[in-house]
């Protein structure tokens, strides 16, 4: 336990990544080898069965500690983490342990299915035997959820380094079914539990911002226009009678996507196609925040199935016959493509992202104004002469969005934020004005930069009109700009109507309380939308 | 009457007709200590410690009128007798005693209880009311005793060096800055900003016993700095200067590095909670010390902390004052 805890004060005590996969690397060589399968475990969000309730933990605390509930939940506002909370607000601990981390982690298993009592007997007097980091660490263990700034392309890299294997085999390792209870660090690195050899995908190829006109770019006959999706890039690669899927984030997602196994028996092996993973129902691709409720799951519920079914728009081939086909340029992988999937038996779930046919600048100007109703973000515009490139290369990949709808509102209220932010009020809600009244319309977290939140902030401790609790109430004088994707009526807000993805475009210093929108004007944009 | 009110120029004794730690410029202002939320340009007078007159005279300008008194030493304005308790929060930081016909009324700025090394250490004072700030008023901050977290900052000064960074420590000029040096002395050579060096000078020449330290010039060696330690003020994080040194590695010395998110909030690479304040046990035991009949809590966590008092027994009221932004008023110098 003292061995792991020095490395979380080592990552924490750096933000440089280099040092941070430096200190995994020390960790992965000096730690014991039963402690490591459970670390990679946890930063990879393997999670056992919680042992013991939140809600109990948290009375088995505030009794330790001997303050009113009250000042506890004052406490866990200021910090933003349960069990940071309970680290530093119970007493100092009256006994030494040098247990191991596994043990820990074995031992809060065995709780499971033992009584209340029991279970208290044991977590207090952990508690009084750890000292503050080690008792925020075994906190975490209990809640199984520990997120600590190591992202697992970050782990991968330092097991990688550590072990010299290469990164994406010990990805593809990881990300496989293994319990850390039964499996050595050795063999766990070594992949003896998944072939490794079928999984390694390709670097995506980035497009960039347009900011200039189209015209720019020249000929419209030179470039190909597709639809630009806001859902999660992702490569799907059969191999050998196996299929992966790898999101952007370099994450094997393959389970989080059950619809799209059909294609380990259709596609023909040595196929790796590019594409946008979407929540597609009855033919439409449906919004972004349709498709965050599949994300991330570990297990996948039916009601979950059934309003957020899954497809995948395809726009790029990779590898064709176990052919590399990056070298080629676009216009001959997209023909490979359109052969590959018209092969497919299953229809419907994967498809061709679509090819937006124009002859000039300006029609496609047009036809891009379009974009919100088949929930696109704008136009992709691709040269047919390009080659896959790794990474972002200027010229021949192009995203061309739409401009965001924008709305004047006023800051009313703000709540302290967590993690990171959980010293500051960075949570705003917004309204705007109906007749002398103010009515929220939206609540937005993000948008300002360290400098500015650092002055909202200042303005609402001076300016907070209730002091409990983890909102305020502050005076309406603030103006933010906030930019939304869209606006639909809503029976469950006051206002009548509901902002999609709304966030502060700025903060409009140069505006008074006086100088916001009205619902009106939110009113008749609905009216024009509909 | 009571002896002291609050007003919107800040907190006043009416029978001895001055301010103590006043925002708004007033005729007499008794003040506690140096820090610039607790003592502004304008006053036509000022009466602080000692040691604080180097400092005042170094911030807001050499012609003022400044009277200055050691600890303990009584005198009598308009009838009110006023004395110098030290506060402990930093050097010449002084409590202010007021007692007029027997009432007891006492003024703490702000105080930490934990002895610095460097800071005439703090002392509870009886009294019937109290005057108390609320920085840390939450039962997570406790403090681990100093020399644990000076131990943690020499691990990580000599871990820097053995990757050839450059130690870069950011304190308040006035306070943190002469408490590292101190913590630090004879762990490497200690470079420091031209703000904390001139306070410096001036609390050698009032008689304050600091260790060397080196002023930072422009023709300081980047490979000097990498081997010693430097210490600049807050204002200067994240600035194109600290970029220009050898690998440099930064950590925040504050209060706030309790928590991981105060942590993860600053841009440095570490952080350690070593604060001027009185902790949550600090400030309770302060407080029952003084066995005062009625506590006003001023700036920081002051709803809670009163109403914690008010719930222990304690009779307490929060007050709004305008202290508690040492960081923002940090000159930039």
């Amino acid at each position: 336990m003292k061995r792991f805890a020095e490395l979380i004060q080592q990552l924490e005590t750096s933000n440089k990544t280099n040092d941070k996969i430096a200190a995994l690397v020390d960790y992965f060589n000096e730690a014991d080898d039963l402690d490591k399968p459970y670390v990679i475990a946890m930063f990879t969000g393997k999670r056992p069965k919680r042992p013991v309730s939140t809600a109990l933990i948290k009375l088995w605390a505030i009794e330790l500690c001997g303050l009113p509930e009250w000042l506890f939940t004052e406490s866990y506002h200021n910090v933003g983490d349960l069990s940071e909370t309970i680290a530093l607000i119970l007493p100092p601990p009256v006994q030494v342990s040098n247990r191991k981390l596994h043990e820990w982690i074995k031992d809060l298993a065995l709780l499971n299915g033992q009584d209340d009592s029991y279970k208290k007997a044991f977590i207090v007097n952990a508690w009084n035997s750890l000292e503050t980091r080690e008792r925020f660490i075994f906190n975490k263990l209990i809640s199984g959820n520990f997120r600590i700034g190591v992202s697992n392309k970050m782990l991968v890299n330092a097991l990688a380094k550590q072990s010299t294997t290469e990164s994406s085999k010990i990805m593809h390792s990881i990300m496989g079914k293994w319990e850390p209870s039964a499996i050595t660090y050795t063999d766990l690195i070594a992949g003896v539990h998944v072939n490794t050899d079928n999984s390694w995908p390709y670097p995506f190829c980035l497009a960039y911002a347009l900011e200039s006109e189209p015209a720019s770019l020249g000929e419209p006959k030179e470039w190909q226009a597709e639809w630009k999706w806001d859902g999660i890039r992702g490569q799907i690669i059969k191999r050998n009678g196996e299929l992966f899927i790898w999101s952007r984030g370099e994450e094997l997602v393959t389970d989080q996507f059950p619809e799209l196994h059909f294609m380990a028996n259709e596609l023909p092996d040595g196929t790796v196609l590019d594409g946008e993973i979407l929540s597609v129902k009855e033919g439409k691709v449906q919004a972004f925040s349709i498709l965050q409720q599949r994300l991330n799951r570990k297990t996948i519920n039916k009601s979950q199935l059934n309003d957020a079914p899954i497809g995948f728009y395809t726009y790029d081939l990779l590898e064709h016959n176990g052919r590399d086909l990056r070298e080629e340029p676009l216009a001959t992988r997209r023909k490979l493509l359109e052969q590959t999937i018209q092969q497919l038996q299953t229809r419907d779930i994967v498809t061709l992202s679509p090819i937006v046919t124009f002859s000039d600048w300006t029609s496609l100007a047009t036809l891009r104004e379009g974009s919100r109703e088949l929930n696109s973000e704008g136009i992709m515009l691709k040269k047919l002469d390009s080659l896959y490139h790794s990474g972002r290369k200027r010229g021949d990949w192009w995203k061309w969005k739409i401009n965001p709808y924008t709305v004047d509102t006023v800051m009313i209220y703000a709540q302290k934020g967590s993690g990171r932010r959980a010293n500051f009020y960075t949570d705003y809600t917004f309204a705007v004005r109906d007749g002398d009244k103010l009515i929220t319309v939206a609540k937005a977290y993000s948008g300002l930069t360290d400098a500015e939140i650092k002055e909202v902030d200042n303005f609402v401790k001076k300016n907070a009109v209730e002091k409990f609790g983890p909102v305020r109430t502050v005076k309406p004088e603030l103006v933010f700009e906030i930019a939304f994707e869209g606006i639909a009526e809503s029976k469950r807000h006051k206002a009548g109507l509901a902002l999609r993805f709304p966030r502060i475009a700025r903060w409009r210093k140069d505006k008074k309380a006086d100088e916001i929108n009205t619902l009106d004007d939110l009113r008749q944009l609905l009216q024009s939308t509909l | 009457m009571a002896l002291i009110r609050f007003t919107s120029k800040g907190i006043y004794c009416k029978q001895g007709d001055f301010y103590i730690d006043p925002w708004k410029p007033v005729n007499y202002a008794v003040t506690t200590h140096g820090h610039a939320d607790h003592v502004k340009w304008g006053n036509k007078a000022y009466l602080c410690h000692e040691l604080t007159k180097s400092i005042l005279n170094h911030r807001l300008g050499a012609d003022l009128n400044i009277q200055t008194l050691p600890y303990y030493k009584q005198i009598t304005i308009n009838g009110v007798n006023l004395s110098l308790f030290p506060a402990g929060h930093v050097i010449g930081s002084a409590q202010i005693r007021l007692e007029y016909k027997g009432e007891i009324c006492v003024i703490s700025g702000d105080y930490k209880v934990e002895y610095d090394g460097i800071s005439t250490p703090f002392e509870p004072v009886k009294c019937h009311t109290f005057v108390s700030e609320s920085t840390f008023g939450l039962p997570i901050y406790k403090w681990q005793p100093q020399e644990e977290i000076f131990d943690q900052i020499k691990d990580w000064v000599s871990g820097n060096r053995d990757k050839n960074k450059t130690s870069v420590l950011t304190a308040y000029s006035l306070g943190k800055a002469q408490r590292l040096i101190k913590g630090l002395d004879g762990y490497g050579d200690i470079y420091v900003h031209s703000a904390i060096a001139n306070l410096n000078e001036g609390f050698i020449q009032a008689g304050v016993d600091l260790p060397e330290t080196i002023r930072i010039t422009p023709e300081t060696k980047k490979d000097d700095l990498q081997k010693g330690i430097v210490i600049v003020p807050p204002a200067l994080s994240d600035s194109k200067w600290i970029k220009s040194l050898t690998n440099p590695a930064t950590a925040v010395c504050s209060g706030w590095m309790q928590v991981r998110a105060g942590r993860r909030w600053q841009s440095a690479d570490a952080g350690f909670a070593l604060s001027d304040h009185a902790d949550w046990p600090g400030l309770l035991s302060a407080i029952k010390a003084t066995e005062a009949e009625k506590v006003f809590i001023t700036h920081g966590f002051t709803a809670t902390f009163s109403k914690y008092l008010n719930e222990i027994g304690i009779e307490a009221e929060e007050v709004k004052t305008q202290y508690g932004n040492e960081e923002e008023e940090e000159e930039k110098s």
